[in-house]
């Protein structure tokens, strides 16, 4: 074992120091040491989406990032999707699609949508399913969570066109 | 078809465990985190085929952060010949056992042969390389033909024909008569590849092996019961010994009922005296966990000039692995299920090979044969000029219809299923060009009963409890909820489903065999009957009356009337609670049929295959909630493409799986596949009150089939193995 380091970092808003051991993955760090089990881990080695966060204003699979690596850095996990008990469109639109089964892979999916629909806000199919294909889900045939994303993209639009 | 009106049943409510799933609060097995608890690694075999000459643990024992080592030689004595049965027939401990840590010899590359706890999961993993393990490597036999032929390694001594583990056949007719009277023959054979279920959570198990003899398990299982009664087997202890909290379950496909990790977890936390959880990797998962088996299947189908089946033949073998249980039962039971045929012969081979032990993967073993079977068909309606879903209409089974098996079919939807293909926008559109194709077959799976538990009560508030062991795969509480609030008049909101662990709850069998919606969906409905009944005697004595009657969510007599909420707020003062318990272990299973329409476009320079248009059709009998119905026939369908078309098990000669992770083995992602369109029929099984029949696994029977026959349409080849990638398809 080596020694620890600490890590300053903000997640979801909130500023939180850890120690880690250097070889410790950042999904890790998020699981086993601060305690956001929402992360979840599918194979650890990129491939599968899960542990999809947001890092400073990119996505990461967290699996494979250092925890040290987070130091200084704003994360962004599934547990800081919703504003207190609201939960964000994307998350209303899971529901209501029904665009879960298991919910293992739903996390990463969710983290991974919200910066889709900051980059594209109303994306098509293709951009869609583009973008999401760095995220596996074995039950659903995909076909509710694209549905999902573009209800998601619709009402936020709709909302923004709203307020202007 | 199903005409009845319903309140709740067919509406598509928020499911009960939705937000805690989207906001990450759900707490899968991986997520349990319980004080002094310590983490496992397992080691396993390099080798495919080896005898174990010497197992030395200390070194890894020694290693500072360790708190135990576990080997086979940790179990408790047992007989070799001693059987276990988990309501899904017969194993031999020693088999169920030896899966789980070898002994003697490994059988497969990724067999577990010892396992560590220690402080955390990466001194575990230390610890676990530095056990040494001298092997005898024997040599290995890959597949079921190898496997039976003459001189071929042999796997069990005990097994008394060699490899091949099991027959069964299956005769009915006259089969020399019934291809007398043929016009046509057609016979082909169709291998398909080893592939796995490929559920994105691996396989997890927490366990505390308690001062007072019992153990606690927290585990990712499609049934609690059976991991409980299979680590009890396997640690030679009373059932009750056992405590299993099933955990939210991030997929199973079947994959998830056998135990791996529960009886290893005990073991090590018997000698650490703390809790122990063991994660598999995904590399684990693929090498260490059951896949479903490859297979060798040939299909002869003889036909008159009108179409008739005259005869049908299968033959059928398939990869065991290295346990004995291939799923060539099921595949023989089900390999012209979707017809009426008089004369019949099935043949078919359960063959153990240095491969994983398989498992069940959704409608298990009828991929394999119906890929045979609809494929031949579809030789034959181009033959005979037939439009192929005609064919199948001509022949398809009814009420009445027997199986080769031996059952005579109650009322099914094949014809409906069928029907409703013809009759589909899609069955009816142009391909849009050059080098498509499009296929079409269908498939059949039996569904099975098996026990089930639920219990409701009634609060204060006018809502329900309700208590069940079925573990939520892909949305059961909301299925189970709905018919409670059916049979109750209540909404689905006002039910609130909770999964409990196996000393809470009755018996339950397994989330599987599509089951759950149909047989703890009926423990559900009588429980909720059993409610009404005791509400009702409560508002008669409120009321002072003989009897009161129920409708529409009001009691009522003689001018009095309460809501459901109204009296649940006065149960206190009318005799106490109300909570009523069923359990059933019913017999009115009803089998599901389901058809795949399916568009593909072939690129004849690199044999990639698109995906262009895709039509599920199912029969659930009645879907409970249609989305997640919907949900069950897309998923089935992109499980079934992605076997098609691209996923296998890719082993050397040595028998090491060589992709065995996600980037390598690849599956569908959301860039493979179109929007799955999906038709619900609804054709109601007289065995449930609301007809239910189950859906969770028809829907991946066609797939195989039915992308074959596109390829066919699309490039002229009939080919002969799955999965159908670039390079079978190019002929490289």
């Amino acid at each position: 074992m080596s020694a620890k380091v600490q890590v300053q970092t903000t997640i979801n808003n909130e500023p939180v120091e850890f120690l880690c051991e250097p070889r410790q993955s950042l999904l890790e760090c998020l699981r086993d040491i601060v305690g956001l089990t929402g992360t979840k881990e599918g194979c650890g080695d990129g491939n599968c989406g899960s542990c999809t966060v947001k890092l400073g204003d990119r996505i990461v699979t967290s699996c494979l990032v250092l925890g040290v690596e987070a130091a200084g850095q704003s994360i962004t996990t599934v547990e800081g999707l919703a504003h207190g008990n609201t939960l964000h469109p994307l998350q209303k639109a899971f529901l209501e699609n029904a665009a879960l089964q298991c919910g293992i892979c739903t996390p990463g999916f969710l983290i991974a949508a919200d910066a889709l629909l900051q980059k594209h806000p109303q994306p098509t199919e293709e951009q869609t399913r583009f973008w999401l294909a760095n995220n596996l889900c074995r039950c659903t045939g995909y076909d509710k969570i694209i549905r999902a994303v573009q209800a998601a993209a619709h009402e936020i639009n709709a909302n923004s066109g709203a307020a202007q | 078809m199903s005409t009845t009106t319903y309140n709740v049943i067919g509406t598509r409510p928020v499911r009960h465990d939705g937000a805690d799933k989207v906001t990450g609060r759900a707490l899968y097995g991986a997520d349990l985190q319980l004080a002094r608890m310590v983490h496992g690694a397992i080691l396993r075999s390099p080798h495919a085929h080896a005898r174990i000459l010497r197992i030395d643990t200390a070194k890894a024992e020694a290693l500072p952060g360790v708190f135990a080592v576990v080997t086979a030689a940790d179990f408790p004595p047992a007989s070799a010949d001693k059987i276990v049965d988990f309501g899904e027939g017969d194993t031999l401990l020693s088999s169920l056992r030896g899966n789980i840590l070898a002994s003697g010899k490994v059988l497969y590359s990724g067999h577990a042969v010892a396992a560590v706890a220690a402080v955390n999961a990466h001194v575990a993993a230390e610890a676990a390389a530095l056990i040494e393990v001298d092997y005898e490597p024997l040599p290995c036999v890959l597949t079921a033909p190898e496997a039976m032929a003459p001189g071929a390694p042999i796997l069990h001594e005990h097994l008394p024909n060699g490899n091949i583990a099991e027959t069964v056949r299956y005769e009915m007719g006259d089969l020399a008569a019934g291809f007398a009277q043929a016009s046509l023959i057609v016979e082909r054979e169709l291998d398909t590849a080893t592939v796995h279920q490929g559920y994105i959570e691996p396989q997890n198990a927490t366990a505390f092996w308690s001062t007072d003899g019992r153990i606690q398990i927290w585990c990712s299982t499609q049934g609690s019961f059976v991991a409980r009664d299979a680590t009890a087997a396997v640690l030679d202890l009373p059932v009750s010994h056992v405590k299993v909290t099933p955990m939210e379950i991030g997929g199973g496909f079947g994959g998830k009922i056998n135990v791996y990790l529960e009886p290893v977890a005990a073991l090590l936390s018997k000698k650490a005296g703390r809790p122990v959880k063991l994660v598999m990797s995904r590399h684990d998962v693929f090498t260490g966990t059951g896949p479903t088996p490859g297979s060798r299947v040939r299909v002869k189908i003889g036909v008159n000039p009108e179409g008739k089946i005259t005869a049908a033949q299968a033959w059928l073998a398939y990869e065991a692995g290295a346990y004995p249980g291939a799923m060539v039962v099921p595949g023989a039971m089900t390999v012209f299920a979707c017809y009426d045929i008089e004369n019949i012969l099935i043949e078919g081979y359960d063959v153990v090979v240095n491969k994983p032990s398989t498992a069940a993967y959704r409608a298990p073993g009828a991929p394999n044969s119906a890929l045979a079977t609809e494929t031949v068909l579809d030789e034959i309606a181009e033959k005979l000029g037939l439009d192929p879903l005609s064919l199948r209409l001509r022949n398809a089974a009814r009420e009445g219809t027997r199986r080769a098996d031996g059952p005579r079919y109650k009322r099914i939807g094949c014809v409906e299923v069928l029907e409703a293909m013809q009759a589909s926008p899609h069955y009816n559109a142009p391909l849009p060009g050059p080098h498509c194709g499009r296929g079409v077959a269908i498939g059949f799976w039996f569904n099975v009963g098996l026990p089930s538990s639920a219990t409701l009560s009634v609060n204060a508030d006018g809502t329900v409890n309700l208590i069940e062991g079925s573990t939520d795969i892909g949305g059961s509480r909301a299925s189970l909820a709905m018919q409670a609030a059916e049979v109750l008049g209540l909404r689905a909101e006002d039910i609130h489903p909770t999964i409990v662990d196996t000393d809470s709850v009755g018996y339950t069998g397994v989330t599987g065999g599509s089951r759950t919606t149909f047989s703890t969906g009926l423990a559900v409905h009588d429980a909720a009957q059993l409610v009404i009944e005791q509400m009702k005697a409560r508002a008669a004595r409120l009321w002072a009356v003989d009897q009161a009657a129920f409708a529409n969510g009001v009691f009522s007599s003689n001018g009095h009337s309460l809501s459901f909420a109204e009296l649940a707020a006065q149960l206190g003062s009318t005799g106490g609670p109300v909570s009523c318990s069923a359990t059933v272990n019913p017999k009115g299973v009803g089998g599901s049929f389901a058809g795949l329409l399916i568009d593909l476009h072939v690129d004849p320079e690199t044999g990639k295959t698109s995906v262009l248009r895709v039509t599920s059709v199912q029969d659930a009998g009645k879907a409970i909630h249609p989305a997640y119905v919907e949900g069950q026939m897309q998923g089935g369908t992109a499980q079934g493409i992605g076997w098609a078309l691209n996923e296998e098990y890719f082993m050397d000669a040595a028998g090491d799986m060589r992709n065995g992770s996600y980037l390598d083995y690849r599956m569908p992602t959301a860039l493979d596949l179109p929007m799955i369109e999906t038709i619900i029929v609804e054709v109601p099984n007289p065995g449930h009150p609301f007809g239910v029949r189950g859906v969770g696994e028809a829907n991946i029977v066609p797939p195989l089939p039915a992308v074959a026959n596109a390829l066919y349409r699309a490039t002229g080849k009939r080919l002969n193995r799955v999965p159908m990638n670039p390079a079978t398809i190019l002929g490289l």
